[in-house]
């Protein structure tokens, strides 16, 4: 070896490839999409709370009245009484019944996995509806409930019903990642069942309960749509942004409210991303998976209690679908499919959910392709660090931003007159990009998560054999992360087919949507029509999932033969 | 033998942390050469810092006599393999194989014969229709070399091809590796921070520590000639004595004094250890005049297989032990257990002396 002369040190300067300067390319355009999609529409919000209705700058002035409005200042409290009575009941209630399809020899599990899932091919409006008919004005159980099911009672069972799969799902995660040798080590060391629970299953499903309180809290905190049909005179915040803007057109008032509405879905989102930070190290991957062995008394208990929930969201849905289908409640009971004539409710008639259909699947496109391609670029792109800090911030925000803020924002963005995009208000267009930002969060994760499954030595790889990066994007990373890429799709179509929140204030007549038509409705007093068109929409998202599930098991089965060993 | 590789001045670092602290190195064409060391040490960031994957922040790097030192990976010639093969799953091995020579234009027929021709070479020739998730861990790195080698690259870079196998298969794999290199010529970098892996393989092992290269040399030098206190300790077994040097040829240990290679590079009364190889301790036919005798007691034996290590106590001195392997004859021939007593010798020129 023979000794170097010293050189001065200088820089090093790199060349750039054309897959760096494609990708990094690519990244800048991505980073300015979301800009447009996400935040200047968010920034257009914030300045208006700081406008009068004339647009000139008055300072602190709204905020001021708001906080000194008492009827304003209440629906926050309100708001914040619901979310944690919401939050309490709802987290131990998905605890239990989680803890029954990980932990014990629940029979059917399938089918109780599947009914547990079914308030999410919903628009939050149709437990409300269903209420209406159990217990409203002229419900058949009436007399069972002291008071009037309109109000505070009335949202919190409705949300409870909205919220029950998301807090479920989180803790089935939780729960079933357990390691079995914890669990005979306590048993060794001759701890008590009791014990076990407390220092062993608890802990392991910290993070899980947490999580599922934030989502549980943010969830109903932001909703709009139950609050709307049976909050009666019980004011929200949710309901003020819609009432405010509609109603009396006071577009600055609207905005403080939607900045009042996103501090705690920011901050519980805030929270929620530290805890799943500190969560990362829990799992090993030679963790024993814990099977339960049956046990009589535990595991009818929990049968008990599952049919219990279960019957309950059936219930729920059945009288939706029951409600739909009788021809004048509760007088004339006899059966008609004279509600889902639309044309006699809404101008739109089916046109609304065809409406729908479009939009779903537009944002199904579009939504994955941007959001898989930008993770991708985000994943795999070589340095250009400041870029990719940014393209994270802007695909973490709406995650943290409630539908029905970031669609006032779109109003006061896109609806500007001296934006040149306005054109594309008042458009189908508008109504997918708004859908698109406003669940680009999920989808990007669960993107980036598939996209950091697969050995980060792939692109390593193919630089060394002179391929161009994105041709391994199409030959090989995307055929792997086909079955996310599909997740992320279905995900899209059926939140598409059920959001109310961000799209109320943006759709056109010739565009309304089949979710803002059945708010119209039930506005009107028809609650049968209104449940009939959420029950075509529970029908076709869940026709969707069937579909994607099928699907994931053949035609998967049958292109990804390299699956198999 | 011209310098293929010429590494200059190579620094890396993240923040305030070194991984690389200006190492150069030459590497000669058709060389395999291993970088080792513990995890951390630098060894994978160099590698990688070659191959352009993980640009270095100061230095140079020449392949060739052309400067790559800035260039991107696809613009530099390398084959690598990963420890975690990283075959691609979804396409066949033959499609993994061929993945580098379908961009560069070749006729179909030209390319399916290629790939046959490595996957023979490198004892697969029937896998080519399976899929990655079929073969055994071994066949699998193998084709991931068929696949790095397909091109017909100038170098090839190895980054702990071998961590992931068991045993047996880690075993044979070495010895296919080390003779497919030999027969193809091929300039070679292997990671390892297996040591016996390095000795077997390697034409020359640079051993590394904390960013910087300890030694560089051919792995009988490594092993016999350790430059660190580092390099004797991490190659095999060693003993460390502390004591003094009393003169260039002399260390004191406690109330012995040992013969040593003269030191020219330390000054005498510095603190030094003494170091020898437990193979290197010597107990049979010792000669009346023998240097450096010490009287010991056995004070532990370890029964490792084909050979025993001792734990010795010196009976003048009781805080000075050593380790000494005693081969299975000898413990029968002498009759060694626990708390005998005999002689043992260290060798001068077996003994190695570094600053404490």
């Amino acid at each position: 070896m023979s000794l170097a002369t010293p050189t001065t040190k200088i820089a090093l300067r790199l060349n750039l490839s054309r897959d760096d300067l494609l990708m990094r390319g690519g990244l800048v355009v991505l980073a300015g999409v979301l800009l447009l999609i996400v935040g200047l529409p968010l920034w257009a919000l914030l300045a208006k709370g700081f406008q009068d209705r004339d647009g000139q700058f008055v300072g602190l002035a709204n905020y001021i009245s708001y906080f000194s409005t008492p009827a304003l200042f209440n629906s926050a409290l309100n708001s914040f009484h619901v979310a944690a009575v919401c939050t309490a009941i709802v987290v131990p209630l998905s605890f239990l019944y989680a803890y029954a399809l990980t932990r014990t020899c629940l029979p059917a599990k399938w089918l109780f996995q599947g009914i547990s899932l079914i308030p999410i091919f919903a628009p939050s409006l149709l437990p409300g509806l269903a209420l209406i008919y159990l217990f409203g004005n002229q419900g058949f159980f009436k007399g069972l409930i002291g008071g009037s099911i309109y109000g505070f009672d009335g949202i919190v069972i409705a949300q409870v019903f909205y919220c029950f799969p998301h807090a479920t799902m989180i803790m089935v995660t939780a729960l079933a990642t357990a390691d079995a040798r914890l669990y005979e080590a306590a048993d060794a060391l001759g701890a008590s069942k009791i014990r076990v629970f407390f220092t062993v299953t608890l802990p392991g499903a910290k993070y899980g309960l947490i999580s599922a309180a934030l989502v549980v809290f943010t969830l109903v905190i932001t909703d709009f749509g139950i609050a709307k049909v049976i909050g009666g005179n019980f004011n929200v915040l949710a309901t003020d942004v819609y009432k405010q803007v509609i109603g009396q057109q006071n577009f600055s008032m609207g905005a403080v409210v939607g900045m009042v509405l996103l501090v705690p879905a920011a901050l519980a989102f805030v929270v929620d991303r530290l805890v799943q930070r500190k969560q990362v190290a829990l799992l090993t991957a030679r963790a024993v998976p814990l099977i339960p062995k049956p046990k009589f008394g535990r595991d009818l208990f929990f049968t008990a209690f599952c049919a219990l929930v279960s019957a309950g969201i059936l219930v729920i849905l059945g009288m939706a679908a029951w409600g739909s289908l009788i021809k004048y409640w509760p007088y004339n009971l006899s059966l008609t499919l004279a509600n889902y004539a639309f044309a006699n409710f809404d101008a739109n008639g089916w046109e609304s959910y065809f409406n729908s259909l479009r939009m779903a699947a537009g944002t199904a496109i579009v939504g994955t392709a941007l959001m898989f391609v930008g993770a991708w670029l985000n994943e795999k792109t070589r340095g250009f660090g400041a870029v990719r800090a940014v393209v994270q911030l802007l695909a973490f925000l709406p995650m943290a931003v409630p539908g029905i803020v970031l669609g006032l924002g779109y109003i006061f963005f896109f609806n500007a007159l001296n934006n040149p995009l306005n054109f594309l208000y008042a458009t189908m267009a508008i109504l997918v990009i708004n859908t698109v930002a406003h669940f680009y969060t999920v989808g990007h994760l669960t993107a980036t998560t598939a996209l950091k499954q697969i050995d980060p030595e792939f692109e390593s790889v193919s630089a060394s054999l002179k391929v161009p990066i994105w041709k391994t994007f199409g030959r090989v990373t995307t055929p792997i992360c086909l079955p996310s890429i599909l997740d992320i799709a279905i995900y899209l179509f059926v939140n598409a087919m059920t959001t109310v929140s961000s799209v109320i204030f943006l759709y056109a007549p010739d565009t309304k949507l089949a979710s803002v038509a059945a708010v119209n409705i039930e506005e009107a007093g028809t609650t049968a029509a209104a449940a009939a068109l959420c029950l075509v929409i529970v029908v076709t998202s869940a026709a969707v999932k069937a579909l994607h599930l099928l699907a994931d098991r053949f035609l998967l089965g049958r292109l990804q033969a390299w699956r198999r060993r | 033998m011209t310098n293929y590789l010429e590494v200059r001045d190579l620094s890396k670092r993240f923040g305030d942390f070194t991984a690389l602290g200006n190492v150069s190195l030459d590497v000669a064409e058709g060389e395999f050469v291993c970088f080792l060391g513990p995890s951390g040490c630098g060894k994978t960031t160099l590698l990688r810092a070659i191959a352009g994957l993980d640009p270095q922040t100061s230095g140079t790097i020449r392949q060739k006599g052309r400067d790559v030192s800035g260039l991107p990976p696809a613009q530099r010639d390398f084959g690598i393999v990963f420890q975690s093969y990283a075959l691609f799953p979804n396409l066949t091995v033959a499609d993994n194989v061929g993945y580098g020579l379908v961009s560069r234009r070749q006729a179909r027929g030209a390319i399916a014969k290629r790939v046959e021709e490595l996957l023979a070479m490198v004892g697969l020739p029937d896998s080519g229709p399976k899929y990655p998730a079929q073969l055994s861990g071994g066949q699998q790195q193998r084709v991931a070399l068929a696949r790095a080698l397909a091109t017909s690259p100038g170098l090839l870079l190895l980054d702990e091809p071998l961590s992931a196998l068991d045993a047996r298969v880690r075993l044979r794999l070495r010895h296919e590796i080390k003779a497919l290199q030999r027969r193809l010529g091929v300039t070679t970098i292997m990671v390892t921070h297996d040591q016996e892996e390095a000795l077997t393989m390697a034409d020359r092992i640079v051993v590394m520590n904390h960013g910087a290269i300890e030694q560089v040399g051919s792995p009988q030098e490594i092993y016999r000639r350790p430059a660190t206190a580092f390099v004797a300790d991490f190659v095999g077994s060693m003993n460390f004595l502390g004591g003094t040097l009393e003169t260039p040829e002399r260390v004191k240990i406690g109330g012995l004094t040992f013969a040593c290679p003269a030191q020219d590079g330390l000054a005498v009364g510095t603190k030094v250890r003494l170091s020898i190889r437990p193979e290197d301790v010597r107990v049979r036919d010792l000669p009346a005049d023998v240097a450096n005798r010490v009287p010991v007691e056995v004070a532990e034996l370890d029964f490792v297989g084909a050979f025993c290590r001792a734990g010795l106590k010196v009976r003048t001195d009781g805080d000075v032990a050593l380790v000494a392997d005693f081969s299975s004859n000898l413990i029968r021939d002498l009759g060694v257990e626990i708390g005998s007593r005999l002689d043992v010798a260290l060798p001068p020129d077996r003994v190695r002396v570094y600053a404490a």
